[in-house]
């Protein structure tokens, strides 16, 4: 494996996990629901995508062929992210969640 | 090199799930826990690729993705359930 | 021809074949066999649940499309890790998004899309499907965020199902 590649990699590696935290600091942090549903839905999503891309690269340098299992894991999760979260939200809306202060506009229920 | 990141990537991961476990503990709502779920569930795969690359072993991404489908099934269902009062009408 | 082999929707069943033999570890004859019995057997059992096929007329615009999507997730990200890593109170607002597309598969792309982008997740669409309740994160100006959305997502998805 070339060293670029190793960087490359790394690099990957890093700004996933990074991602990750950011998206469970912002579950952790932010103040009421509807705006919590924003960082599991981009950040984790996303870290999950550089983890995966990492591995692809990874294995298919260390001489195991593409990785198929990883791209179809990748795909999937980015299909299924915003679907889940309008799940959630239309849950949270018909539960009667309420946003939190300074909120513009209002959810609505049918 | 490598190495190296990927045990700070898992530190970072393995601390976001703690983080994860903080909101599912806390709440106070029910779509908070679901939603809390459903995050830790996409970090547990992060997790398991992290350990195959660790340990040079691909077998682990069947799992994965046994999670991701299992996992996207539970979040529907449960926030299913939050508004219906029911899975299966 | 294909209809009336057992294919009514031939390009989910090819999708349905091809993900098969990802999922399967190599192509081998049980595969394709078990490939050939999924693709016919899920869209005949899952064919109630489809809305009526869409015109679809420029499919080619597609792999354009997702590539504008895909680099605005990456930005989006970024955005909202800053947001989520600076101090200040986020202005999240709910946003009632006037819909052009008719076509409900357009609407569902089109509100996953809004989900995975900038600052903005789809709550719910309205029962007459004219209304899309977007919940922006962080957002100054609701008109600006309606116009953005129309100009960068919906115009593209507009030429694509006529």
């Amino acid at each position: 494996m070339s060293e670029v590649t190793e960087y490359i990699i790394a690099g990957l590696l890093l700004l996933g996990g990074a991602f990750s935290l950011i998206g469970a600091l912002g579950l952790a942090r932010l103040p009421d629901f509807f705006t919590r549903l924003h960082g599991p839905t981009k950040a984790t999503t996303l870290g999950v995508g550089a983890i995966m891309l990492s591995s692809v690269i990874y294995f298919s340098n260390s001489g195991e062929g593409l990785g198929v299992a990883e791209i179809l894991i990748t795909v999937f999760l980015f299909l299924t992210a915003p679907v889940s979260a309008n799940m959630l939200a239309k849950a949270a809306m018909h539960i009667g969640v309420s946003p939190m202060d300074g909120t513009r506009g209002n959810p609505w229920d049918q | 090199m490598i190495t190296i990141a990927l045990y700070a990537t898992i530190a970072m991961v393995v601390l976001a799930a703690l983080l994860n476990m903080f909101r599912l503990l806390k709440g106070p709502d029910a779509p908070d826990r679901v939603l809390a779920l459903d995050t830790l569930y996409i970090n547990a795969i992060a997790l398991i690729i992290l350990v195959g690359i660790t340990l040079g072993t691909r077998m682990y991404l069947e799992s994965a993705l046994l999670i991701a489908v299992m996992g996207f099934v539970g979040t529907v269902a449960m926030a299913k359930y939050l508004k219906r009062g029911s899975v299966i009408e | 021809m294909l209809a009336r082999i057992g294919f009514p929707q031939p390009w989910l069943s090819l999708l349905l074949f091809i993900t098969w033999q990802l999922l399967s570890d190599g192509i081998s004859g049980g595969s394709v066999v078990l490939g050939l019995i999924l693709a016919w057997a899920i869209p005949r059992i899952t064919y109630g649940f489809w809305p009526e096929p869409p015109g679809f007329v420029n499919a080619w615009r597609m792999p354009v499309y997702l590539a504008i999507v895909l680099w605005d997730i990456v930005l989006a990200s970024f955005s909202v890790a800053k947001l989520i890593l600076s101090p200040r109170k986020p202005r999240p607002a709910f946003i009632c998004y006037p819909l052009q597309l008719e076509h409900p598969l357009a609407i569902s792309i089109l509100a996953s899309t809004i989900s995975l982008t900038p600052g903005t997740v789809s709550a719910d669409v309205s029962d007459d499907q004219k209304l899309l309740l977007i919940h922006a994160l962080d957002a100054e100006d609701n008109q600006a965020v309606i116009d953005s959305i129309h100009n960068r997502y919906e115009k593209p998805l507009m030429e694509m199902f006529k």
